[in-house]
């Protein structure tokens, strides 16, 4: 156990290290959550009237950043893949190190990661409008809801990057089932107004859960437990999952 | 120090190795030789425990890789076929790291690291980050965290391949330097002067199979003398040379139709190479080259798989016995 600790910690350094020595990512990382801020904000915000809400703005920023922590995530399938392809995976398979610390590490740099963006989020939408209607410890269980769930996605997308093994279809194989997840879902607009089907998916699927925690706990508009505990639920569930295949995988490769 | 006995695994339908046995002393350097996809790759990677083999054994100083694979970790190092060194990162923050892995603490992780860089010769560029180094630089480094553990046994999966010259020399260099501090090596290579080079016994596989085991001499010695090579003008006559010269060798020519050049395993070099000669004069066929020499281990390639090494492989239509390189390389 203390083996697994310490490896992932070695492992976690050498992803951030990446991460921050890697400017596209830092660009993307951050200037794409900043222009979904200000696009939804000014350029769709003015015609999106959400019941119960003053202004779109508090709606808006809960959602985009459960939509930042997938995205966050999603990047970890291209790095696992690029990891496999490169060797540097078989290197570590080789090493007595412990194994499930490889993506452990991974993915846990993909938290540092995520909360950078978490706060910028927040800053960014603070400064067009966004306020926190709640106490601190509400708002510190939101941030912790996001960051849970962006890293039980982070295993998942690490998974991806296990099976797919490219770069290119990694990138791919992780985008497609980010776009469903994040706009059919109550991340900019409520499920209410959507068609039958596509609101049901949307009233029932992981990332609306997320957001509705969110909302709830710095808005304070709606009861928050529900969807916490649903969100929380969900977060477990997919982090078991994904790190069990995925850990699975690496023995097996 | 390396015990193999075997040793079989197959992906899918493609057989990789068909039961490999291999003995590598300690101290040592055991060269593995042949052709893509004849299944180098995959003993090292069971060796290494990246693989699990479908039946046999493999044993690294006394610890068996697939029922121990954690204990056999500690007793090896593994340098590839891709330099598995991240571009991010300087070459002393790979090593570092390497050595964390390891269970080092942090000074001696730092220790080890500057040790192999200087050993490497990569003290001067150890703070630059990878991404700007050579590719000889990366194999060196490559190379250097496969030392970090300072592993009894060193795996070496094609360590010069697709390196230019001097840079292959270079690194043969930092080879040869640490067999002769006692590591056991095992090197797999599709350059023959590669094995003839560093290896002292060299083994041949192909097609999942070891056809030939024996010092660089002895497999020389099975083709029992020297051979005359004849480079004939048009391809059109190589199969005719091949008839022209059958009986006055020691076994029947082989032709590589790519080249086309025809070679013949000889006893007696001056009376056969005049013989020859006469033959070809008097049959008319025209050629650009034709000389005795030493055999080569090319030369042992070829007779004992009667197909030429390397990239040759690569223009043979398939046939029914043929591996796909997917895996099997």
């Amino acid at each position: 156990m203390s083996r697994f600790l310490s490896d992932t910690r070695v492992i976690a350094r050498r992803s951030l290290k990446t991460l921050m020595r890697t400017p596209q990512i830092v660009i993307f990382a951050s200037i794409q959550p900043m222009m979904f801020v200000l696009l939804f904000r000014y350029v769709f915000g003015g015609s999106i009237r959400v019941p119960g809400y003053d202004s779109y703005v508090d709606y808006l920023i809960p959602g985009i950043i459960s939509q930042t922590t997938l995205f966050g995530g999603s990047s970890l399938a291209i790095v696992v893949a690029n990891d496999l392809s490169a060797g540097i995976t078989d290197r570590f398979r080789s090493l007595p190190m412990s194994r499930p610390a490889i993506l452990a590490g991974a993915t846990i740099a993909a938290i540092a990661r995520n909360a950078f963006t978490v706060i910028l989020v927040t800053l960014v939408g603070m400064l067009v409008g966004f306020r926190f209607h709640t106490g601190v410890p509400q708002v510190l269980l939101a941030f912790g809801v996001a960051l849970l769930f962006g890293f039980a996605f982070a295993w998942c997308f690490a998974l991806i990057g296990i099976i797919v093994k490219n770069a290119e279809g990694a990138q791919l194989a992780s985008f497609l089932p980010i776009f469903p997840l994040v706009f059919a879902a109550s991340t900019f607009a409520s499920p209410r107004t959507m068609p039958d089907g596509l609101r049901w998916f949307a009233e029932h699927q992981p990332v609306t859960q997320v957001v509705d925690s969110i909302r709830a706990l710095t808005q304070g508009v709606a009861p928050a437990t529900e969807p916490t505990l649903l969100a929380i639920g969900w977060s477990l569930v997919i982090l078991a999952v994904s790190a069990f295949l995925a850990n699975r995988r690496l023995r097996n490769l | 120090m390396i015990v193999v006995r075997g040793l079989q695994k197959a992906f899918g339908e493609t057989v990789a190795l068909a039961g490999v046995d291999l003995d590598v002393p300690e101290g040592t350097v055991l060269g593995l030789l042949g052709p893509n996809g004849a299944g180098k790759t995959t003993v090292v990677r069971i060796i290494a425990t990246l693989l699990v083999p479908d039946a046999g054994t493999a044993m690294v100083a006394g610890i068996d890789v697939v029922a121990d694979p954690q204990r056999a970790r500690y007793a090896f190092g593994l340098a590839g076929q891709f330099a598995a060194v991240d571009g991010v990162l300087t070459g002393r923050e790979n090593l570092e790291m390497v050595g964390q892995l390891y269970g080092l603490k942090r000074l001696e992780a730092r220790a080890r690291a500057a040790e192999a860089l200087e050993r490497l010769g990569l003290a001067d560029a150890a703070d630059r980050l990878v991404r700007t180094y050579s590719g000889g630089m990366r194999r060196r480094l490559d190379l250097g965290a496969s030392l970090v553990g300072r592993p009894k046994v060193l795996l070496m999966d094609e360590p010069t391949t697709g390196l230019d010259p001097r840079t292959r020399m270079e690194l043969w260099a930092f080879i040869e330097d640490l067999v002769r501090d006692g590591t056991t090596l095992l090197l797999t290579t599709q350059y023959l002067e590669e094995a003839d080079r560093l290896a002292n016994r060299i083994a041949v596989i192909d097609r999942g199979t070891l056809i030939a085991e024996g010092t660089a001499d002895e497999l020389k010695g099975r083709i029992g003398g020297d051979v005359l090579e004849v480079r004939v003008s048009t391809a059109a006559d190589v199969a005719r040379v091949v008839e022209l010269l059958d009986g006055i060798g020691t076994e029947r020519a082989t032709a590589d139709e790519r080249t086309q050049k025809v070679r013949l395993p000889v006893r007696e070099r001056v009376e056969t190479l005049l013989a020859a000669a006469r033959r070809i004069d008097e049959a008319g066929i025209s050629v650009d080259d034709l000389g005795v020499h030493r055999p080569s281990l090319d030369d042992v390639f070829l007779s004992l798989t009667g197909r030429a090494t390397e990239s040759d492989n690569e223009q043979t239509p398939p046939g029914p016995g043929r591996r796909r390189r997917k895996g099997a390389a």
